[in-house]
């Protein structure tokens, strides 16, 4: 007896959460409302299957539960009732079958007149790549992807001359334009997923899969990656943003070309030096860095690295954050390097500087700090030494007090919150492996042993 | 030919009745000790398990409060939970616990067929659960490249336990498929040959079809697991590229070239999905006897029950692919495997009803084994519906790889599954030791599983809608989630650690019934079956003393009209089966 | 995988023709006075010979899913056909020899005739082991001309293939042994069934042999 009031209660339960639970799919951006409708039909469906078959199982336990001296019928089959129930479900499978199928059949064919971008994925990040003027992807191969060249262009082909590289986990696409994202992962498999489009689909490495959508609305729209790929798995987001198409317009004009960015002049270092005296000023004439002034070591540091932090603190991505009291003073300081080849005739000066090891001054429990630094070893190398393709800088035999400050910055969300910083969001998520002051000194302290 | 062959055993088996203790319970070739040595691992890894679940579940509902997961060890609990849950406790459980147990006293044997290599298919398999469990302890540890063990990531670096982990679980899986080779064709021959005088295959229990049917599937899938394992190994140690495409992984080319990850999706989906049937269809089969013995009535549609675990397991090979709808395969493949996937569930369906129907005009008796045999048919419709969105494959776009899916599988191949586990063992628990449970303690033992697990999955299923993906070991700030779906996770966690708490009721159970439990009836359930008709109880070694049973009818006579006692056994013929009071109501 | 689906499909079909058969038209709830003894077994046959075909079912499973992955492997880019040693065809004239000794032996050992059955059985064990060298030998030569595991994939399957297969027959190989040596113990009666069950086992890795030459050296 409580028995069938416990299932009674769950039906009237679940039917109840399901109608007036906040967690419910996302708004719709995207032209697959079809998706929600046969979403909307399967829940009708099954929903009517699993009222009426418990309430059916409850009123059996309650009429024909044990009665001393009642006894069961006794009735091996009944054919009729069997072939009715069958010819039922079938008709009922078929209705939610039918409306899957016409969906699934418009998701395979793709509509001439989309737009394609080509959406690459990594351990653990998002790259695009847009045809440029003449519609057409340049050829690319794994075996070519070197730190120069990420996406392995074939720098024979010229179809690729033009195709627009970007190298930030942002894609933008117009508004009401059906897109094709072709897929493509230079490692291990991956999955492009963004909630509110509702479509999904995994990237092989050795072939190229896709997807499209017409996006209905604007915004930012985010990417997750849902196709199991390692330790950072979790931390690998990216984002489409929709634009206006004019907005979308004036942004990929705004873009560099693969044949562009491959003829940009290297950095001047003679002219970086004299900029570089702005920053010597609490950096150090040698780059060394000085804690006095909570100046980190600059040499030796991946001129990639430098350069990215550089642009983030000029666009705001970085020191914006009200607690970030030396983040604040450092973004003035970029400010003053006026444009891109500033930046790069700095950090060509920088790379001229001798790179001798930091000072260590934090101290800690180092075999506890080798434990926890397994995790950062995947990303940050075994010796600490930086991996570009991992986006990773250099680690070890720089500031020991800086790294302990800006770990605890991510994981405070000081730094890495700006939603366009997508490495300082993965590092918000990593630096959780050293949860308190204790436990990040002892990671220092190990560092400073690499 | 058959039946003179195991007659002529007879005189065999009784002269090499085991008598010192190591003959008789370690290395014992009695399939009742020996389903007891299968019963008894795959319950203690299946607690690892458990333990790795929680695990989990603290870090997701609440995220950085437990300085002992990170990530990597995180990834690694994933992992090992779903390889040894799905495989090495639901698979080794069913088939080398109740298929053990069951087939031979059920079919009326003396024993297996082949008693030496049942007891080698134990020793094997607990070998293949060392292997396993040394895989924690290497350097790198397990691995944690998830269950489906994807290749390029399952070896590669990047993944944790690329170094010995996956090399360990490989061949763990490898030794497991040897030992449930033997022990199928052990199944497989003592179903066919063994059976008593009169036992046709129409007239075998239900459980024996499942898990008959089980072990077919099984047979025939695990080769493509084993296929895939071995030609992984290859390409982790030796370097071909069966698997693995031309990759740059961490900026360096690991010397891979035009291999195909999706082709190992295939083989171990081809494996993959047989195995859900692997599990299920002795699932069906044991709680239709439950359903059937506590209700007093006949199960309702035998020959459709039978056909449809037939139906069920011959559609469960061509239905595989419905778990790579976005796995880049062609997507033209979608259509077919959609359609396969729907038309299982006719056959599916079918089941519920009769099981439901079973009920219908019975005279239940709401015993420990029943609760948990109705607690099965709510959670398995509710899993099976879930499964309707998921093997669609347009609804599969958006709840992919995200936490409908866990919620799913867990609810259809976790939950349901377990709960037949359990009621099974409380309804065969007098005849395996011959003494009662305490039916209180039992009780309680239901209702914290039965309403914690639906606590943990209802729920988990929005969070899957809302987006929110598996395997993620934490969100961080996302724009596209409320933060209440936070507090959902907290909540599931709590729901999570109650359920595992309440396993404790049960050890406390099979504690108290084994030290003081009152002495079982030979047939405390007036069951017809012939397990519960032999001499002794529990049954000795040999099963039936002197003389074989003869079976003389099927395993559902229960509440016959024209006959005294609500029940017959199949071996009591029919001229002989007490005449009552109701035979005269008949005219 | 059309073709591990196609020889699945047959054996279930086959499995399931048995089933049909046995329950077609019964009516189990229908109880029996005295019920017929000879209705389990699916053809007359001891347990042994039911466990040996349901292996050589799992098996065939086994190498119908290598030659699906085989299949799809090779229509991938990279796959540059292998020459194969014409070694092989002489380890397949040795491999068909020792089946056909076996199956004289068998045939010897049916009718009483004692005196063969050690020479037939020493004969066949020797030719098997001889299939094995002449593959090993393939093995070598093949890796002379710089045909590695790892030069490519037709190269890695050759290698992977012929390896089962030969491990398959020294599995056969262990139960021929234990039976040889039963039979030069003079224990004829007990070898009779293993000599049986040996010749099915060589008939079966013959015809997965030539299954999978056939296959290697048509593509």
């Amino acid at each position: 007896m409580p028995l069938a009031v416990v299932l009674i209660l769950l039906v009237v339960g679940s039917v109840v959460f399901h109608l007036l639970s906040p967690w419910t799919f996302t708004e719709l951006a995207s032209n697959w409302g079809l998706i929600d409708f046969t979403i909307d039909v399967t829940f009708w469906v099954t929903g009517t299957v699993f009222v009426l078959v418990n309430l059916f199982l409850a009123y059996c336990i309650i009429k024909f539960r044990y009665k001393k001296g009642a006894r069961a019928t006794y009735e091996p089959e009944n054919k009729k009732l069997e072939t009715w129930l069958t010819a039922i479900t079938a008709v009922g499978v078929a209705a939610m079958l039918a409306p899957g199928l016409f969906v699934w059949a418009s998701f395979v064919n793709v509509p001439e007149d989309a737009i394609e971008v080509e959406a690459v994925g990594q351990q653990w990040h998002w790259t695009f790549r847009y045809p440029g003027d003449d519609g057409k992807f340049g050829e690319v191969d794994a075996e070519r992807i070197t730190d120069e060249n990420p996406f392995g262009m074939d720098p024979d082909d010229p179809n690729g001359q033009d195709d627009i590289l970007v190298y930030s986990a942002e894609a933008h696409v117009p508004l009401d334009t059906p897109v094709k994202f072709l897929l493509r992962s230079k490692d291990v498999l991956h999955d492009f997923a963004v909630a509110q489009f509702r479509v999904k689909m995994d990237l092989v490495p050795g072939m190229e899969t896709f997807l499209w959508l017409t996006p209905t609305k604007l915004g930012r729209f985010e990417i997750l990656c849902e196709e199991l790929c390692g330790i950072a798995h979790h931390t690998m987001r990216g984002a489409v943003v929709v634009d206006e198409p004019e907005d979308y317009a004036s942004w990929i004009a705004k873009q560099s070309t693969w044949a562009q960015d491959s003829m940009k002049a290297a950095g001047n270092a003679q002219v970086g030096a004299a900029q570089f005296a702005v920053c010597a000023a609490c950096h150090g004439q040698q780059g060394e860095g000085m804690q006095a002034l909570n100046a980190p070591k600059l040499a030796g540091q991946s001129s990639w690295y430098l350069k990215r932090q550089l642009q983030n603190y000029k666009s705001g991505t970085r020191g914006a954050h009200a607690d970030d009291v030396f983040g604040k003073q450092m973004a003035p300081m970029a400010a003053t390097l006026v444009n891109d080849a500033a930046i790069d005739n700095v950090i060509a000066h920088i790379e001229t500087l001798p790179d001798n090891p930091a000072p260590s001054t934090v101290a800690g429990d180092v075999g506890n700090g080798e434990k926890l630094y397994r995790v950062c070893s995947y990303c940050h190398g075994a010796d600490g030494q930086g991996i570009r393709a991992m986006n990773a800088p250099r680690a070890a035999g720089m500031s020991d007090w800086y790294l302990a400050r800006q770990l605890e910055n991510f994981r405070e969300g000081i730094r890495g919150s700006h939603l366009s910083d997508y490495y300082g969001f993965q590092m918000g998520l990593m630096a959780s492996v050293a949860r308190d002051e204790k436990a990040i000194n002892d990671l220092v302290a190990y560092i400073n042993t690499l | 030919m058959g039946y003179v062959a195991i007659a002529d055993r007879d005189h065999e088996i009784e002269h090499h009745d085991p008598q010192t203790f190591i003959s008789k319970y370690v290395w014992s070739q009695d399939h009742k000790v020996i389903a007891i040595q299968y019963g008894c691992t795959a319950i203690f890894v299946g607690l690892i398990a458990l333990c790795l679940s929680a695990m989990m579940r603290l870090q997701l509902g609440f995220p950085d409060s437990f300085s002992f997961i990170n990530p990597e060890n995180y990834y690694q609990f994933v992992t090992m939970h779903g390889m040894i849950m799905v495989i090495y406790l639901l698979t080794a459980l069913f088939l080398g616990g109740f298929g053990n147990y069951l087939i031979p006293l059920m079919v009326g044997s003396r024993d297996m067929v082949f008693p030496y290599l049942n007891m080698l298919s134990y020793w094997v398999y607990l070998l293949s659960v060392i292997i396993l469990l040394i895989s924690f302890f290497v350097p790198g540890g397990a691995t944690g490249a998830g269950w489906t063990l994807y290749p390029p990531q399952a070896i590669m670096a990047g993944t944790p336990g690329t170094e010995w982990g996956i090399i360990l679980m490989l061949a763990s899986l490898g030794v497991f498929i040897v030992a449930f080779t033997m022990g199928g064709l052990n199944y497989i021959t003592t179903v066919l040959q063994a059976r008593c005088r009169g036992m046709t295959l129409m007239r075998m229990p239900l459980s024996v079809w499942g898990i008959f049917i089980a072990t077919i599937l099984g047979l025939l899938a695990f080769p493509a697991l084993l296929v895939s394992a071995i030609m992984m190994l290859f390409d982790k140690t030796l370097h071909t590229s069966f698997f693995m495409p031309a990759i740059s992984s961490a900026g360096m080319d690991p010397g891979y070239t035009g291999g195909s990850p999706i082709l190992f999706q295939h083989l171990f989906w081809f494996f993959g999905h047989p195995e859900v049937y692997i599990v299920a269809l002795p699932a069906f089969g044991i709680v239709s006897d439950l359903l059937s013995t506590h209700a007093r009535k006949n199960i309702f549609g035998y020959r459709m029950m039978v056909w449809a675990i037939i139906a069920i397991g011959g559609l469960s090979f061509i239905v595989w692919a419905h778990h790579m709808y976005v796995s880049g395969m062609n997507p033209y493949f979608g259509f077919f495997f959609a359609t396969t996937t729907l038309i299982i569930a006719v056959p599916t369906a079918i089941k519920v009803y009769n099981w439901v129907l079973t009920l219908w005009e019975g005279n239940i008796h709401l015993r420990v084994p029943m609760l948990f045999s109705i607690g099965f048919i709510f959670t398995f419709l509710h899993g099976g519906l879930t499964g309707l969105f998921l093997g669609n494959v347009t609804i599969d776009l958006p709840l992919s790889d995200t936490y409908f899916v866990v919620a799913h599988f867990h609810m259809v191949m976790g939950v349901s599954p377990i709960l037949v586990v359990f009621g099974a063992i409380y309804h065969w628990w007098p005849k395996i030791t011959g003494k009662m449970y305490n039916e209180t303690l039992g009780k309680w033992h239901f209702w914290m599983t039965f309403l914690g697990t639906y606590a943990i999955y209802l729920p988990m299923h929005y969070l899957g809608f809302q987006g929110v993906p598996r395997r993620y070991f934490a969100m961080g700030n996302t724009d596209f989630l409320p933060a209440s779906a936070q507090d959902l996770n907290a909540a599931i966690t709590v729901s999570a650690l109650f359920v595992a708490a309440a396993q404790i009721l049960f050890f406390v159970n099979v504690i108290w019934s084994l030290k003081k439990g009152p002495k079982a009836d030979p047939n405390p359930w007036d069951a017809t079956s012939l397990e519960w008709q032999t001499p002794d109880t529990p049954p000795k070694h040999g099963n039936w003393g002197h003389d074989l049973p003869t079976c003389h009818r099927w395993a559902y006579d229960y509440s016959v009209p024209g006959y005294a006692d609500d029940f017959i056994p199949q071996n009591v013929p029919p001229d002989i089966a007490p005449v009552g009071r109701d035979h005269e109501e008949d005219h | 995988m059309e073709i591990g689906l196609i020889v699945l499909a047959t054996m279930l079909a086959a499995l399931l023709g048995w089933i049909l058969r046995q329950s077609f038209n019964t009516q189990p709830w229908v109880a029996e006075v005295t019920p017929d003894a000879d209705h389990q077994a699916p053809f007359n046959a001891g347990p042994k010979l039911v466990a040996l075909t349901t292996l050589l079912a799992v098996i065939t499973s086994f190498f119908a899913l290598i030659l699906s992955a085989y299949s799809l492997r090779m229509d991938l880019g990279d796959w540059v056909p292998l020459t194969e040693p014409q070694l092989l065809w002489v380890n397949t004239g040795a491999l068909v020899l020792a089946s056909a000794t076996l199956q004289w032996t068998r045939n010897k050992a049916m009718r009483r005739d004692a005196s063969s059955l050690v020479p037939g059985l020493l004969l066949t064990g020797l030719l098997t082991v001889g299939f094995l060298v002449g593959q090993l030998i393939a093995w070598q030569q093949l890796t002379a001309t710089g045909h590695y595991l790892t030069s490519n994939p037709s190269a890695a399957f050759f290698y992977l293939l012929t390896g089962l297969h030969g491990l398959h027959i020294l599995g056969g190989l262990y139960v021929w042994a234990r039976a040889t040596t039963k039979a030069m113990g003079g224990d004829n009666d007990a070898v009779r069934q293993s000599v049986e069950l040996c010749t099915i086992y060589w008939h079966f890795l013959l015809l997965v042999w030539l299954v999978l030459f056939g296959l290697m050296i048509s593509t």
